[in-house]
């Protein structure tokens, strides 16, 4: 006996234009049977009436297409962000202003640790904040002289230590002589380690074990708890190495019946021959299930555009500095590019540059001449800098784009007077002209980077405010109405999974967000404060209160 | 006499794609002399090891013949090294095929940072008939230039397929892009392996100076006691581009012994704890070393002229 529950909500938001309000979603097998009235509904024979949301608005499950899940794995470190951050059990840690207080955190956490050896880590520490000020191993010594004691900056990319982990890593001695390894008066290294170069032989020593970052199952589960807390129900890991190991990992954890997401893991391109990687992805694809999808690849073209390290046309960086790093040669794209497409199988391309937004759009227009495949979705992640030529040149190949509409609001001020001055500032994840171009668009957190959050992140597109309160481009805001379409059926287009998921309509999954207020109903300047009371995915209903 | 205490010495080998690095690192193994090498590459998909050198693979680790090895490092070059020094294979060298954007001496650096190893040299393969075009590609111009300018050695390689004056305009803007790197060029990537291992030096020191080197000339330098090592050092390396390697031992004004490397344009000045007797060898192309190039430097360093030895090997 099939069974078919139908849920009455105070309204529904659908994304489905022939049908965009209503108040009943019917549910069989976990997918969704119809909308309409209750009368409508009834048509399709004997069912339950779930009245639990019945002063709730429903939207379609949020689909995030740029996270990590080492968002989720953070968490078992010392949150010493600025902002404050709600952990994956609820919990909101506050922000913490100072570097005198991020030391006073760590030494209430380090107090707290049992084993002496044990390391002792923090996360996400922004020095943009607070004047830029530096730590060295002796801020970090108050903390622990005995333990090792590391803590990790927003970036990823700066990793401050204690004297005790240099001293592991065999590296608190003279004569070190590393770009990324800062030394004091005294000859010895301060503890500021730049650039994953410098971290690489210290960061083990410090809890950062590079295994332990991806896939492993607590870290899952606490990314999917993070999920039901900001409404999304589909959520991508944008580059994972996707060993033999972890993907049983992950295979057995969100199998289990109160696993409450679809993950979308991308094997990373870095390490491995195009064709090797290709026939990776190939075999991992077979494998996938209803919430694991496996199959694509991220590639990833150039740095950050905050590290110097992004690959940017004339003039290049406001302050001069040299021109960014290729992480990955036109070459090698170009091979997977031909392959990847020649095999059905997707690619997104991370470009933070507009000269490596330049770049992939040259190289893929000519894999795209040798294999004319269409309807490939190819996607940009990232793709700050792009202007209105390069927009109408994906739209010409048929690309797609996710812009990191987060990123503006916490570093807009940065890119304003430091890295690529005004005009270009005001035009860095162009939404506005993506969208006129016709690029079927997201817009994403690049979680752990910033909080994830599909409705804050829909906040920062729609009104292009910095952390200092200035409204940087105003030509490139968008409606509330488009947002909400970039983090459900937009943000669905760029993963192929708009025939399944990002609309509330007949035969895709039943996958809700569930919120206290209706969005659309609510100002623009109000997105980003509004209720999440939890989802259903899948037909199962997770509140965020009882995870 | 092995590495002086002194961790197994790594050479980061870069170039543009083409350049023929998969060649010259098929040929250094087939040609390594009874020396261990470990060949770290970023990837082992299209294999650059030529299959009849191949004893056994697995997943992590390619076996040659001779006791050399193929590993690749993917995203985590410290963790490789690590790794191999962990084997235990008593190897005598480490080579690390460096992808053709990365900044090699950004790869040295972090080889810099591992225990158990040390930097010797970075060697910048060129392809003498497609640089200069590649040197002006749209995209990947600064990089190549980066890497020109980060040599220790250049390689410039298929010189059979330009001609001579062009060959000659390649050497001289390459030496416009970096001074102290020596250019030493070779067909189809046959370099001679003591350049870039270094192992002549062994073969000097264990049965006198006349050594094989294979169209290389070696010159001895018996420097005086209690010199500026350090100047001898940096002297050799930046004035002396016809010098592609140097190696031995100097006694410094505190009476201290020092161990003197120099790879092109690199040069190291360490102390050692044993007492080994005074003398340099050094490598250089040919006929290049002709006494009268030293001239100068036999004043700086108050050297007697009759004193030195000079060996041609052609
Ligand atoms: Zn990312």
């Amino acid at each position: 006996m099939v069974q078919t529950s139908i849920f009455r909500a105070k309204k529904i938001i659908t994304m489905n234009p022939n049908q965009p309000e209503t108040t009943h979603v019917a549910v069989r097998d976990g997918r969704i049977l119809g909308t309409g009235t209750l009368e409508e509904l009834a048509i399709w024979g004997d069912y339950t009436l779930d009245d639990t949301f019945h002063d709730k608005v429903l939207m379609p499950g949020l689909v995030e297409g740029h996270a990590h899940v080492m968002a989720g794995t953070l968490w078992r470190h010392v949150y010493c962000g600025y902002f404050d951050r709600l952990d994956p059990d609820g919990n909101i840690w506050h922000g913490t202003k100072t570097i005198t207080g991020v030391i006073e955190l760590l030494q209430v956490a380090e107090s707290k640790l049992k084993d002496p050896y044990m390391p002792l880590t923090g996360w996400q520490l922004d020095p943009i904040y607070m004047d830029n000020k530096r730590i060295t191993r002796d801020d970090l010594d108050q903390v622990s002289p005995k333990r090792p004691v590391g803590v990790l900056h927003a970036s990823g990319h700066i990793l401050n230590v204690n004297s005790k982990a240099l001293e592991l890593a065999g590296l608190l001695k003279l004569g070190v002589n590393h770009p990324g390894i800062p030394l004091g008066p005294d000859g010895l290294p301060t503890g500021e380690l730049y650039g994953p170069d410098a971290m690489g032989p210290v960061s083990t020593h410090v809890g950062f074990d590079r295994a332990s970052m991806e896939g492993d199952a607590d870290g899952l589960r606490a990314f999917s708890k993070m999920c039901v807390r900001s409404g999304v129900t589909t959520v991508t890991d944008l580059a994972a190495r996707l060993t033999e190991e972890s993907v049983d990992k992950m295979l057995e954890v969100t199998e289990l019946p109160t696993f409450p997401a679809r993950i979308v893991p991308l094997r990373v391109f870095m390490g491995a021959s195009a064709k090797d990687t290709i026939d990776l992805v190939l075999s991992l694809k077979d494998r996938s299930t209803d919430r694991l999808r496996l199959g694509r690849i991220k590639a990833v073209a150039d740095g950050s555009i905050q590290g110097f390290s992004a690959r940017m046309r004339w003039p290049g960086y406001l302050n001069g500095a040299p021109n960014g790093l290729w992480y990955t040669s036109p070459a090698q794209l170009a091979e997977l590019y031909r392959l990847a497409l020649a095999n059905g199988i997707q690619v997104h391309t991370h470009t933070n540059g507009d000269e490596a937004t330049e770049m992939v759009l040259d190289t893929f227009a000519t894999a795209l001449n040798e294999v004319p495949i269409v309807d490939h979705r190819f996607t940009l992640q990232h793709c700050q800098l792009a202007d209105a030529a390069q927009f109408r040149r994906m739209k010409n190949m048929d690309m797609c784009v996710n812009l990191f509409a987060n990123h503006h609001f916490y570093w807009g001020d940065e890119h304003y007077r430091l890295t690529v001055g005004p005009e270009r500032a005001n035009r860095m994840n162009a939404c506005h002209t993506a969208l006129e171009m016709g690029v079927p668009m997201a817009i994403h957190s690049d979680a752990p980077i910033t909080p994830l959050g599909p409705l804050f992140t829909a906040w920062c597109a729609v009104n292009r405010l910095t952390v200092s309160g200035r409204i940087q481009g105003e030509g490139e805001k968008i409606s509330v109405q488009d947002a909400l379409y970039a983090i459900t059926l937009g943000a669905a287009y760029t993963l192929h999974l708009d025939s399944e998921i990002g609309s509330i309509e007949i035969g895709k999954k039943a996958d809700f967000a569930v919120l206290e207020h209706d969005p659309t109903d609510i100002s623009g300047e109000n997105l980003k404060d509004i209720k999440i009371w939890g989802t259903v995915q899948g037909g199962r209903i997770f509140e965020a209160r009882n995870l | 006499m092995k590495n002086f205490g002194h961790g197994i010495p790594v050479t980061v080998l870069s170039g543009y794609l083409g350049a023929g690095k998969t060649t010259m690192i098929n040929h250094l193994l087939r040609n390594a002399n009874g020396q261990k090498l470990a060949v770290l590459v970023n990837e082992f998909g299209d294999l650059p090891i030529d299959e009849d050198l191949i004893e056994a693979s697995d997943d992590e680790v390619i076996s040659i013949a001779g006791g050399c090895i193929c590993c690749s490092f993917g995203s985590d070059l410290s963790a490789a090294l690590l790794q191999l020094d962990a084997m235990n294979r008593s190897l005598d060298h480490i080579l690390i095929e460096a992808s053709g954007v990365a900044r090699p001496e950004a790869i040295m650096g972090s080889v810099g940072l591992v225990n158990g190893v040390s930097p010797d040299g970075i060697v910048i393969l060129v392809d003498a008939e497609t640089i200069q075009k590649a040197a002006r590609d749209k995209y990947m111009s600064d990089t190549i230039l980066a890497q020109l300018q980060a040599a220790d050695l250049l390689i410039l390689n298929k010189v059979d397929l330009v001609t001579k004056d062009q060959a000659g305009v390649i050497s001289t803007w390459l030496a416009s892009l970096n001074e102290n790197a020596p250019i030493i060029p070779v067909t189809h990537s046959k370099v001679a392996p003591d350049i870039v291992l270094g192992h002549f030096i062994q073969r000097v020191y264990a049965k006198g100076a006349h050594q094989d080197v294979g169209g290389l000339s070696t010159l001895t330098l018996l420097p005086k006691h209690n010199i500026d090592v350090n100047e001898l050092a940096q002297t050799l390396a930046k004035d002396y581009p016809n010098i592609v390697r140097a190696k031995g031992f100097a006694t410094n004004k505190s009476g201290q012994k020092i161990l003197i490397q120099v790879v092109g344009s690199r040069f190291d000045a360490s102390i050692v704890s044993k007492d080994l007797p005074d003398g340099i060898v050094c490598l250089g192309l040919g006929e290049t070393l002709r006494m009268q190039h030293f001239k100068r430097l036999f004043h700086l360093l108050k050297l007697n002229e009759a004193s030195q030895k000079l060996e041609f090997d052609i």
